[in-house]
């Protein structure tokens, strides 16, 4: 029996330890620089994530409370490399901080947050999770001390957070007064279409729309990106919405299936009306966060296509482009961490000419933009060709097709970086930054992820294994 | 032989390219990689020869067939036939020759022979492809280089034309993949759908679906072909690009459209072919007349070639659209020569801009008395392009009217009647630009001072009039390569009912 719980939970336990190791750093009395701790804290994170390729498990504990299994076992790994490579691309920017534990006991607990939303198998734990998750992220948006905007990306935060946690528990609340229960196994077997169900599933979406940012719950998310620090912000886009995204297709899959033409229609208008604001809001944006941010808006659009497709193929395509989107997105926020952390530069105009002064940096961020567009032969075109593919499953073409002019609309925005990269000329283009060991191995990791996901078929194939 | 060689061979050359930083390396090295690849394709020409003549008749020859995502059916399935073959050589001459005009290429060098190489690695692929995923990988790989070609290396509003270009492209991208999606859907293959083009040709689509499905396919292809009303992209794109992109671009990238069109629009939805012939046929008779008229108005030598371009691309469409076998052997007759003839007009004209700085025709005058050979090159491009007898233009041109003319009907004679009256205008601005360049007195005395072509740009040239004139003057040898091939497209379609 505990031999089980150390096996299941080890993921979770792993994170734990990290944390705690971290507090009784911080309690001792010694003082640590900078750099050692940021070397040491990043080993810990590296372990942790090769941790979870080992001793596999499946099963349920706690009375169906927590279950894991090869999948979930796969999203943990995924978000484990993600909260790695950001964490390796802070290293410039925490240097000079004044509070390393502090950030990385924060990061964690959401990661815990999260790792416990994927596997939980009972609505209040997923609540618990969800709660644990989104806190400490409001505090870690606060991270830029010294600016008054990152306060007001954290007041913005917890306020959207908690207003949408509201709607969460009152459409759980309604789920359980009409089904009777809070595991998601039996909540499936009493559902219909009354009224009240469809209300609550309105209610569930708008709670989870919230945290993926779409639209229209997306109202928080440029301001927020843009004054939190890079690093909570990559987090914010990257991880944060990949888990709920895990989670919300596991829940409309497993959970949501008898109301599948209901929630069809809905994601069927939510992604529409995503895909179409996040290309318009992006295509004016000057902030080189904000553009990510309306940028992530606009793919959290496709996904939900893909989400639409209530297949295999579906589920499969939505996690694999989770995977190209962590490295792509990283990739991009890698390198604008980087100026922003040396030279303090956030503005497109700043980025004219930079091939001449950082052409590998410039090479970084061009695949990893190309990558976001879906240019092949990037892992963003196999994703996107995939979530569509997947979406056009249920025959509604005209889905596809306004998914397919929505990528060219983004093509632009993304081109206009490349061109101001490439092609702009510039009297004070942003300086040669000697990229430390750490960010250059975060960068390696994510270019060869793009590059290499897409063309070798192993990845999806082992995801679509995972969800057959 | 392994197909994939073709591709392996140019992305590894842009690869070699990338450590140096001297020009001389940096040319020396393209220029092996890509004679090193016209000798590979002349290789395959060879091998098809001999299989083809030892008896073996299958569709496609040297097919190699991976798995590459099993759940969705896509596979990494290669293989040529007759049209994609001289497609391929095609490319090859064009390629080798765009590296030789770039032989002074002191900008960011390593870049641009290496986006340049990658660029051509994207067309071998495009045309070696038999799967419908791998086909659209390729095709939407070439979209960015060409950005980035013209953008950075172009001249005028190149930054505006780039974007126009890549946006466009990406546009008809969009258009090929909702076509593409729809064909995946509706067909069955063994009980599950498939993206293999041979596979594919073997069902039946049902009608209705094909009608839906065709327009995006062909109008998303078409794009790539500057088809009637998108052809916008095309002036302004290959005018602004380095002449190299433009020979590529105007050359290969436009028949990838066309390939498009007959391969996966026309073969694998024959009926709906049928059934949109009628307006093909209008669009490709607009887009030849308009085009060759709108020449008459320019004045910049490289516009002169685009919009010349977009007239003879309506050559293709119409030789497709008459759906008749002499009519697809003419188009693709046409999209050799005319992608020979064009990256042949578009090296002159970078060559006498390299040396006058100037592209407006009126300033331009009695460039025969001061550079020879470049002028002997731009008359002879011309007289290609308004179809003279001995080079390939004629002959092209020529099947396709006669394709054109085997439909009975009033419709498409009238078709066929207007696509020749273009053959006058064309004359008329060819003649003119070059009266005006070539022949008379010289205009500035600046000129006297300028040099004849040097051996790079002698051999680019050479190359190219070579091919021209091999199928100009003895075009049996293109006819029975694309026999076979035709034959089996026009067996899908059937005979048309008029």
């Amino acid at each position: 029996m505990l031999n089980d719980f150390f096996i299941l939970m080890k993921a979770e336990l792993v994170i734990t330890i990290i944390i705690f190791i971290l507090l009784f750093l911080k309690l001792g009395n010694k003082e640590w620089e900078n750099e050692t701790l940021l070397n040491f804290i990043n080993i810990l994170l590296f372990i942790n994530l090769a941790s979870g390729f080992f001793f596999a498990g499946e099963g349920k504990l706690f009375g169906d409370m927590f279950q894991t299994s090869e999948l979930v076992r796969f999203e943990k790994n995924l978000l484990n490399l993600g909260t790695f490579i950001i964490s390796l691309q802070s290293y410039n920017w925490l240097k000079n901080h004044k509070h390393v534990p502090e950030f990385y006991m924060l990061l964690l607990s959401t990661l815990l947050g999260m790792f416990f939303m994927i596997s939980s198998g009972n609505i209040l734990m997923f609540y618990l999770a969800l709660e644990l998750s989104t806190i400490p992220l409001a505090a870690l948006c606060n991270f830029d001390l010294n600016k008054r905007q990152s306060s007001e990306a954290a007041f913005k935060m917890i306020i959207s957070s908690a207003f949408s946690s509201g709607l969460l528990l009152f459409g759980i609340s309604l789920l359980y007064g009409a089904t009777g229960s809070l595991n998601f196994s039996e909540i499936s077997s009493h559902l219909s279409n009354s009224p009240l169900l469809i209300f609550s599933l309105i209610l569930l979406i708008s709670g989870f729309g919230f945290k993926i940012s779409a639209v229209p719950f997306h109202l928080w998310t440029a301001d927020v990106y843009e004054g939190s620090p890079v690093a909570v912000t990559s987090y914010l886009s990257v991880i944060s919405k990949g888990a709920i995204l895990f989670v919300l297709v596991s829940v409309l899959y497993k959970v949501f299936h008898p109301l599948g033409e209901t929630w069809y229609n809905i994601l069927f208008i939510v992604s529409v009306a995503t895909m179409i604001t996040g290309n318009l809001f992006a295509l004016r944006q000057q902030n080189m966060k904000r553009f990510l941010a309306f940028s992530s808006i606009a793919q959290v659009g496709f996904i939900l296509i893909g989400i639409t497709g209530q297949s295999a193929q579906g589920s499969a395509s939505v996690i694999y482009f989770i995977l190209v989107y962590i490295f792509s997105n990283l990739g991009a926020f890698g390198v604008i961490s980087l100026v922003s952390a040396v030279t303090g530069k956030e503005n497109l105009d700043d980025y004219k000419d930079f091939y001449k002064t950082n052409p590998l940096l410039s090479w970084v961020l061009a695949i990893s933009l190309f990558s976001l567009a879906g240019i092949p032969p990037t892992a963003g075109f196999f994703g996107k060709f995939f979530l569509l593919l997947a979406g056009a499953g249920k025959g509604n073409y005209l889905l596809i097709t306004i998914a397919a002019l929505n990528m060219v609309v983004s093509l632009y925005y993304y081109l206009k970086v490349i061109k101001a990269i490439f092609m702009d000329s510039n009297d004070n283009p942003v300086e040669k930054i000697k990229t430390g060991l750490l960010p250059k191995i975060a960068m390696i990791i994510c270019v060869a992820g793009i590059l290499i996901t897409g063309l070798l078929s192993g990845a999806y194939n082992y995801i679509y294994s995972l969800v057959k | 032989m392994n197909l994939s060689l073709l591709v392996i061979l140019p992305f590894l050359t842009a690869l070699a390219v990338l450590p140096f930083k001297d020009l001389k390396l940096v040319r020396t090295i393209a220029f092996i990689g890509s004679a090193a690849q016209l000798i590979l394709c002349f290789i395959l020409l060879f091998l098809f020869w001999k299989e083809r003549s030892s008896g073996n008749t299958g569709i496609m020859l040297f097919e190699n067939n991976y798995t590459w995502y099993d759940s969705l059916h896509i596979n990494y399935h290669t293989g040529i036939d007759g049209i994609s073959l001289s497609m391929i050589m095609l490319t090859a001459f064009v390629v080798l020759a765009a590296v030789l005009v770039s032989w002074k290429m002191e900008k960011l060098n390593k870049e641009f022979f290496f986006l340049l190489l990658f660029l051509s690695a994207g067309a071998y692929g495009f045309f070696i492809s038999l799967d419908l995923f791998t086909l659209f990988f390729f095709l939407e790989l070439a979209v960015i280089p060409k950005f980035l070609l013209i953008g950075i290396w172009g001249s005028g509003k190149k930054e505006y034309s780039a974007m126009k270009l890549a946006l466009m492209l990406m546009g008809g991208s969009a258009l090929v993949f909702v076509g593409l999606t729809g064909i995946y859907f509706n067909t069955s293959v063994n009980g599950e759908h498939s993206f293999d083009l041979l596979q594919i040709a073997q069902t039946k689509i049902p009608v209705t679906i094909q009608n839906l499905f065709f327009p995006f396919a062909f109008i998303g292809f078409g794009i790539f072909t500057a088809i009637f009303p998108f052809h916008t992209w095309v002036p302004d794109g290959h005018s602004s690009a380095p002449t190299a992109a433009s020979m590529f671009l105007a050359g290969i990238s436009m028949k990838l459209g066309g390939y498009g069109c007959l391969r996966v629009a026309a073969f694998l939805m024959p009926d709906a072919a049928h059934h949109y012939s009628i307006i093909i046929i209008v669009l490709a008779s607009i887009a030849i007349l308009y085009g060759a008229f709108a020449t008459m108005m320019q004045t910049d030598l490289k516009y002169i070639n685009a919009y010349s371009s977009i007239s003879h691309c309506g050559f293709v469409l119409l030789g497709i659209g008459m759906l008749t076998k002499t009519a697809i052997t003419g188009a693709v007759m046409q999209m050799v020569s005319h992608g020979l003839m064009t990256a042949l007009f578009f090296a002159a004209i970078g060559m006498i801009y390299d040396r006058t700085h100037t592209r407006q025709v009126a300033q331009l005058g009695g460039l025969l008395k001061v550079m020879p050979f470049i002028s002997a090159v731009f008359v002879i491009a011309g007289l290609c392009s308004l179809g003279l007898p001995g080079f390939s233009g004629f002959v092209a041109e020529m099947t396709v009217f006669m394709g054109s003319w085997e439909n009975a009907g009033r419709f498409y004679h009238i078709a066929t009647i207007i696509a020749c009256a273009s053959i006058v205008v064309t004359a008329v601005y060819i003649l003119r630009a070059t009266g005006q360049a070539i022949m008379g007195p010289v205009n500035n005395k600046e000129y006297n001072l300028l040099k004849d072509a040097e051996w790079n740009e002698k051999l680019a040239a050479g190359l190219l009039i070579i091919a021209i004139v091999a199928i100009g003057i003895a075009p049996f040898w293109l006819n029975e390569l694309l026999k076979p091939a035709t034959e089996i497209i026009i067996q899908k379609l059937g005979t048309i009912v008029k």
